[in-house]
Parts: structure tokens; C-alpha cells; sequence
């Protein structure tokens, strides 16, 4: 049974195949896409329960021992987040699929490559959580990134153009650090397995160790976008067709912030952590997010800002490096990739319906489409951790972690960004929903309720639903990622996992 | 465009031979330099000297297929081999090696790394081929007037 | 050996980063074949010293080590596509655009003006 775990990489990977050979038949290649993705989502739910009861697995590919092979492991932050990160690839690509209806460029129907770059970007990120190695993480990255940047691009706009080549410039320098990074982890240790780090690392001399943790934190800096490494965010992800931008804005940098989060704890020991760096860093990222988001006029840029400031939240848990903060980042992670990407999809559907997303354009819909009301104000509210919804849950475990800590000022940034998330999200909604449609609007295609909105509505609606779910179940959750963060905070069974010792 | 003889020639006779190297590379890669992705290189660049000779119908006149076809045979084969290890119960990529005896030639050892190089090979030469569609779809209807465009 | 290889994957990094900093296009991409490569060389050498060639007799201690030559090969790989990809980007750009420049984000600025004139 434990061959399940490699299935999130391999089923992909043949699905694009079939995908790709099936080009001229859309309506197979959907079937394909949505078989593959909600097969993987059952068996990886099964894959959890099986982890949480039975503890951390590691497969070894292709029989070679631990540090010399290359090692698929899951634990429990992985398979939570791997999970997470496949319900919403699912809700997105129904999204998708309803959205082709629409001619737009770069959209599902126009493209033979959306649905076989779909399928490899998801094995990508299904590789990037799973492996148990320094270097195929890279490999995963590039997986996940060379199917990013076609998707980014796919339609060839002047705009997509001009934003895809800043993503694919800064994603190709981060990589390019990840691999320096990588020669210079080797030339210390010679090895790559994260498990067998943590002993090695421990043994470098001090100067050595804290760079290699400031290089990764760089690396996947750029790729979750802190502060100072966030600016090519908002530049590149608003101008990809909805569905793409929502899986980019949900899940690429949450993978960032996860490999931050493993890098950091798996490899390096307790008293080697640069825990104060990262709580400056995640001070920083909340509040120029915010304040970048506060003065943004558009409803995907102003989204987009916010992810930066949101990353602060997570950084934030890391950085603490104590049980209740990991686990509070972790909650916090989950709750960010559904809610985020449930709430870039409303913007789409809001574009979609108004023809346009700039808020001094908009108005009035609250009367007009008060199911996307409803859609839209859950996540909001979420995001800016009202209770009793999912991110007063997550924020709430960050506070609780950090008082406890006795971090006063990283958790007083925290609860003002809080704040200026609120005020950020009244202006979509006081722009968007509330009072009447400005002039220079009459002249846009009037609401169009076709089975493709319906679609769009209802996928978004049973994203929206999982993330309320995630406040409800909010105890078990909590548990389940406070068992995860004492097996990173301490990861001795991770290691003993996979070395077989 | 204008086309030199010479140029031609040469190519005509390196592209067969570049591709009888090509599936060599492929096949020693096992335990000799080589390999599923530079037999794939090698056999890309003679395809690219092709191209470089005629033009696109060219290059598709001699592989007679989509460029995409290679793509997804390859991503098949690929990933095939390792789902394929998963279901006969053991670890994903792991190794099985056979050996036949085929007259007249000997014995000849058939590994799943084979097969995975060939997918290699395959991906290799469906990008290279799926490069040249994307850069010579814009290159034919050539505007006369703009700067740069042809100027082979 | 080693001191001349450092050297090179110095001065070939430090060249791709100048590239990088300009706005021409063409340049970008040479700039990042060039970084690729000064990161390829250092992947070479975390290997140790230079000058043995991997699986050569019976002796392991006499052999180069072969995992960084398999990192480097994949990282070549990778490379590959990703400047192959990168070109196609450019290509498209001089045509949607005429020219070889990276473009400014126009909301971008649009937000900066409007910022000055007040609030909305």
C-alpha cells in the first residue's frame, strides 16, 4: 500500500500523456483531468488517515537505500497540505472547465495544452511535497514551474507576455540559487537527503551552517515571496486567466512557505534556526503586503497584494520554531491556499459577469447577484480572521503561539495588519457590491447566466464550503497540526523514518 | 530565401547519420556514455539542421507526424515504467532486466531503464520539434517590410 | 585545477549577473545561460578535486564522485527547456511588441500617479 504515495506523481504524468494524445477531443480530455485529480484527491485523503494513525512513511524509488536513493516521504504536513493543495486544483479545474465557455484568451477551450500542463503542474506539486531530497526538490520546482510559465503564457497577450517574462526571469534566478545553494549543500556534506542533513549540517562549523539556512531562506523567499523578494508577484500573477491565477495565487507560494517550513526545521537543529531573522521578515511581508494592497484599484491586484501579506502570517509561525507556532503556520497554510484561491475565483466571475474588475467601474452587486455576495464576503471575512471563521482559527493559534513566546511585537503587527485587511476587503465590497453601477459601465454586456457561470458558481461555492468546514472542524485540525509540528520541531521520527534506523 | 548546395548536401548526409548516432547513444546509454536525452539532443540538432536547410514542411515531411505525437509516447513510456513496477508490487522506478537471445544477433539484455530512456528520447524530440513549429509558424507569412524578420 | 574552475564559474556569474541588469531581452536570456553555467561548474566541483573520472577500474577511492554529474546533467536538462522556453517568450514579445525591451507594469504606474493626486 505504501506504493499509493507515489501515485499523486505518476497518475499525473500519464494522464498528460493520454491528455496530450487526445488533443483533438476536449470533452476526453476532461474526463481525463478530472478522473485523475479526483482519484488522487480520494487516495491521498486515504494516504492521511493512514499516515496520522501509522505515522511518517518513506518510499524509497527504485530500492536504493536512503541516503544514496532518492526517498518519497509523507508525513503529516505534507499530506495535509497535499490534500489541501488537490481539493483546490479539483474545484479549479471544474472552474476552468466552466469558464471555457467563455472566448476569452488563454482560457481551457482555446488551448489543446491547458488540460496535459494542468495534470503536470499538479505532478509537480505533488513531487514537491513529497520528496524527501534537496535535489528533487529542485527537479519538482521545475516540474511545477516549467508548466507555470505555460500556463502564464498560454493565449500570448502583449501583457501576459511582458508579466510571464518577469516571472519566468526571477523564478529562473531563484532557481539558479536553489542549485548553488545545492552545490554548496553537497560540498559541505556530501549528501542531499534532508533527513541525513540534520545530523551532517550540525556537525558544520557555525559561519557555514547559517549561511546555507540564509541561501534556502532566500530561495524559497523568492518563490513565497517575503519581504524584500515579493515585487514580481503582483506584476506577474493578475494579468493569467482567472483559473490559472487562482491555483498560482493559492498554491504556488504556499509551496514556497512549505519547503521553508521543511527546510528549516528538518534540516537544521534546534539551536541553528534563524528564528529572529524570519520574525522581522514576516513582520516586514505583512505590512508592506497590506499597505501595497490598500492602494491597489483592482480587484485581482489587490488580491494579489494581500498574498504577499498573508506569507507574513506563516512566516511568522515558522519563525517562532516552537510546536504551537509551526502548527498555527501550518493551519494558517491550509486555510490561506483555499481561501485565497476561493476568492481570486470570485473576482473572475465578477470580472466575468461585469466584463471588468477595476472596482471605480463596479457596483451594485450585491442586489444583483447576492449568491456571489455570500461567496464572496465568507473568504473575505476569513481572510481578515473574523470569528468564527477558518483564519480567526488560524490566527488565533499564531497569537496564542507567539504570546507564548513572548514575541509582543510581531503579534501586535500582526493583529494591525489584521485590521488593515478589513479595511482592504470593505473597499472591493463597498466598490463592488454595494451602490450602483458608476457610469461608463452601461455600455458592458449586461449578467450573463449561462451554464458556464453556473459551473464557475458552484465550484467556487464548494470551495468557499471546505473552508468553512476547516472552522468547524477547527479542534480536530488544530490536533492533527500540532501532531505535524512536533514531528518537524523535534524531527527525529522523520529522520528515523526514512534512514530505516 | 536562397538555398546553398553545399549546405544541403552536407545535411543530407549527416541527418542520417546523426539519427542511426541518435538511437546508438540511446541504446548504449545504459552503461556507456549516452542516454535517453543525448540520443534525444543528438537527433533534436539533426532535425534543427534540417530545418535549418528547408523549412518547417521540411522537417515534417521527414518525421511524418505532429509534433506533439513523440510528447505524449514518451511521457507515456515514461511514466509507465514506474507505474508500471508500482502495480507488479514493488517500490515506483524500480529496475527489471531481461535477457533475449535473438538469433543471429546474440544476447541482447532488455532493461526497464530502456524503456524510460526511449520515453526520454521521445520527449527530447518532441520538444525540439514542437520549438521549430513555434518559431517557423510566425516566420512564414513574412512581411516583407519588417526589420530582422527573415534574413537567412 | 580547482582554483582555475572557481574562477571561471566566478567570472562567468558575475558577467550573467551584469546581463541580467539590463532591459534588452536577448541579453536577459545569454544572462541567464550564463548564470546556468557558472552554477553548473560549482555543482562540479562540490564533487571535490578534479581530474578523475568516475567508475574507472576497482578501486572507489580512485573514482570522481558521480552524484553532482548527475545533478549537473539534470540540471542541464532543465536548462534547456526552461532557455528554449525563455526564447520562444522573447520571440513573442519583439513580435506583440517590436521591440527587444522589458516592459514597465502599467497598472503599476497608474497606481503610483493616481496615488499622488489623493485619494480615490
Amino acid at each position: 500500500m505504501n506504493a499509493l504515495i507515489g501515485l499523486p506523481i505518476i497518475l499525473p504524468l500519464l494522464g498528460a500523456a493520454a491528455s496530450i494524445a487526445l488533443g483533438a477531443h476536449r470533452p476526453l480530455q476532461r474526463l481525463i483531468s478530472i478522473g485523475v485529480l479526483a482519484t488522487l484527491t480520494a487516495t491521498t485523503a486515504v494516504t492521511l488517515v493512514r499516515v496520522d494513525r501509522n505515522g511518517i512513511t518513506a518510499v524509497q524509488v527504485g530500492g536504493w537505500e536512503a541516503p544514496t536513493g532518492i526517498s518519497l516521504v509523507a508525513d503529516r504536513l505534507s499530506v495535509v497540505l497535499l490534500l489541501t493543495a488537490l481539493v483546490t486544483l479539483f474545484a479549479v479545474l471544474v472552474y476552468a472547465v466552466g469558464q471555457g465557455s467563455f472566448d476569452q484568451p488563454g482560457s481551457e477551450a482555446r488551448h489543446v495544452g491547458f488540460h496535459p500542463l494542468y495534470l503536470i503542474l499538479t505532478a509537480g506539486v505533488s513531487f514537491a511535497f513529497l520528496t524527501g531530497d534537496l535535489f528533487n526538490l529542485f527537479v519538482a520546482f521545475e516540474v511545477m514551474l516549467m508548466a507555470s510559465y505555460a500556463l502564464l503564457t498560454l493565449g500570448g497577450r502583449a501583457d501576459q507576455v511582458r508579466s510571464g517574462m518577469t516571472y519566468v526571469v526571477i523564478s529562473l534566478i531563484a532557481s539558479t540559487l536553489f542549485l548553488a545553494a545545492l552545490a554548496y549543500v553537497y560540498a559541505a556534506t556530501g549528501t542531499v537527503n534532508m533527513a541525513d542533513l540534520h545530523d551532517k549540517i550540525a556537525a558544520l562549523p557555525a559561519g557555514l551552517r547559517s549561511s546555507l539556512a540564509v541561501l534556502l531562506i532566500v530561495v524559497f523567499g523568492i518563490k513565497a515571496a517575503i519581504f524584500p523578494l515579493f515585487f514580481w508577484l503582483p506584476d506577474s500573477y493578475p494579468t493569467a486567466p482567472t483559473a490559472i491565477t487562482a491555483v498560482f495565487a493559492g498554491l504556488l507560494t504556499k509551496i514556497g512557505v512549505y519547503t521553508m517550513i521543511r527546510t528549516q526545521t528538518v534540516m537544521f537543529t534546534p539551536a541553528t534556526r534563524p528564528g529572529t531573522l524570519l520574525l522581522v521578515v514576516a513582520g516586514a511581508t505583512m505590512v508592506v503586503g497590506v499597505l501595497g494592497a490598500v492602494a491597489q484599484n483592482e480587484i485581482k491586484r489587490l488580491l494579489s497584494f494581500h498574498i504577499v501579506s498573508q506569507i507574513g502570517y506563516m512566516v511568522m509561525g515558522l519563525g517562532l520554531f516552537t510546536v504551537a507556532g509551526v502548527a498555527g503556520a501550518i493551519i494558517f497554510t491550509v486555510h490561506q491556499i483555499l481561501v485565497k484561491t476561493s476568492l481570486f475565483l470570485v473576482g473572475g466571475i465578477i470580472e466575468e459577469k461585469a466584463g471588468t474588475g477595476r472596482l471605480a467601474r463596479l457596483g451594485g452587486l450585491a442586489r444583483t447577484e447576492p449568491l456571489l455576495a455570500v461567496l464572496f464576503l465568507l473568504p473575505a471575512l476569513s481572510l481578515a480572521g473574523i470569528p468564527p471563521l477558518s483564519g480567526f482559527v488560524g490566527k488565533l493559534a499564531l497569537v496564542d503561539a507567539g504570546l507564548d513566546d513572548r514575541a509582543y511585537v510581531v503579534v501586535g503587527v500582526s493583529l494591525v495588519v489584521s485590521l488593515l485587511t478589513l479595511y482592504s476587503m470593505t473597499k472591493i465590497w463597498a466598490g463592488a457590491f454595494w451602490g450602483t453601477r458608476s457610469e461608463g459601465a452601461s455600455d458592458l454586456p449586461p449578467a450573463k447566466g449561462t451554464t458556464g457561470t453556473a459551473i464557475m458558481t458552484s465550484a467556487t461555492a464548494a470551495l468557499v464550503s471546505v473552508t468553512v468546514a476547516i472552522a468547524v472542524f477547527a479542534g480536530p485540525l488544530h490536533e492533527l497540526s500540532t501532531r505535524a509540528a512536533a514531528d518537524l520541531v523535534d524531527p527525529t521520527p522523520y529522520i528515523e523514518a526514512v534512514l530505516g534506523r | 530565401m536562397r538555398r546553398s548546395l553545399i549546405f544541403d548536401s552536407t545535411v543530407r548526409l549527416v541527418f542520417d547519420l546523426a539519427m542511426v548516432l541518435s538511437a546508438y547513444m540511446l541504446f548504449a546509454g545504459h552503461n556507456q556514455p549516452g542516454g535517453g536525452f543525448v540520443g534525444g539532443l543528438v537527433a533534436g540538432a539533426a532535425i534543427a539542421l534540417r530545418f535549418l536547410m528547408g523549412d518547417l514542411r521540411d522537417v515534417i515531411g521527414v518525421v511524418r507526424f505532429k509534433p506533439w505525437t513523440p510528447l505524449a509516447v514518451g511521457l507515456a513510456l515514461a511514466a509507465g515504467t514506474s507505474i508500471w513496477t508500482v502495480a507488479t508490487g514493488s517500490e515506483p522506478l524500480d529496475h527489471g532486466a531481461r535477457e533475449f537471445d535473438v538469433w543471429g544477433i546474440g544476447a541482447v539484455k532488455v532493461t526497464t531503464a530502456t524503456v524510460f530512456d526511449a520515453g526520454v528520447y521521445c520527449i527530447v524530440v518532441g520538444l525540439v520539434l514542437m520549438i521549430l513549429e513555434a518559431f517557423a509558424d510566425e516566420i512564414e507569412p513574412a512581411d516583407d517590410g519588417e526589420p530582422g524578420e527573415v534574413r537567412r | 585545477m580547482t582554483l582555475v574552475m572557481v574562477l571561471v564559474a566566478g567570472v562567468l556569474s558575475s558577467c550573467g549577473t551584469y546581463l541580467l541588469l539590463g532591459r534588452q531581452l536577448s541579453r536577459v536570456v545569454i544572462g541567464i545561460g550564463m548564470l546556468g553555467h557558472a552554477v553548473n561548474i560549482l555543482l562540479v566541483l562540490s564533487g571535490g578535486d578534479g581530474g578523475r573520472p568516475p567508475f574507472d577500474g576497482d578501486d572507489p577511492a580512485g573514482f570522481a564522485d558521480p552524484l553532482p554529474h548527475a545533478f549537473v546533467l539534470t540540471s542541464i536538462v532543465i536548462s534547456f527547456g526552461v532557455i528554449s522556453f525563455l526564447l520562444a517568450l522573447a520571440y513573442r514579445s519583439w513580435q506583440v511588441t517590436g521591440n527587444d525591451e522589458v516592459e514597465d507594469d502599467v497598472e503599476d504606474r497608474r497606481v503610483a500617479t493616481h496615488g499622488q493626486g489623493g485619494a480615490e
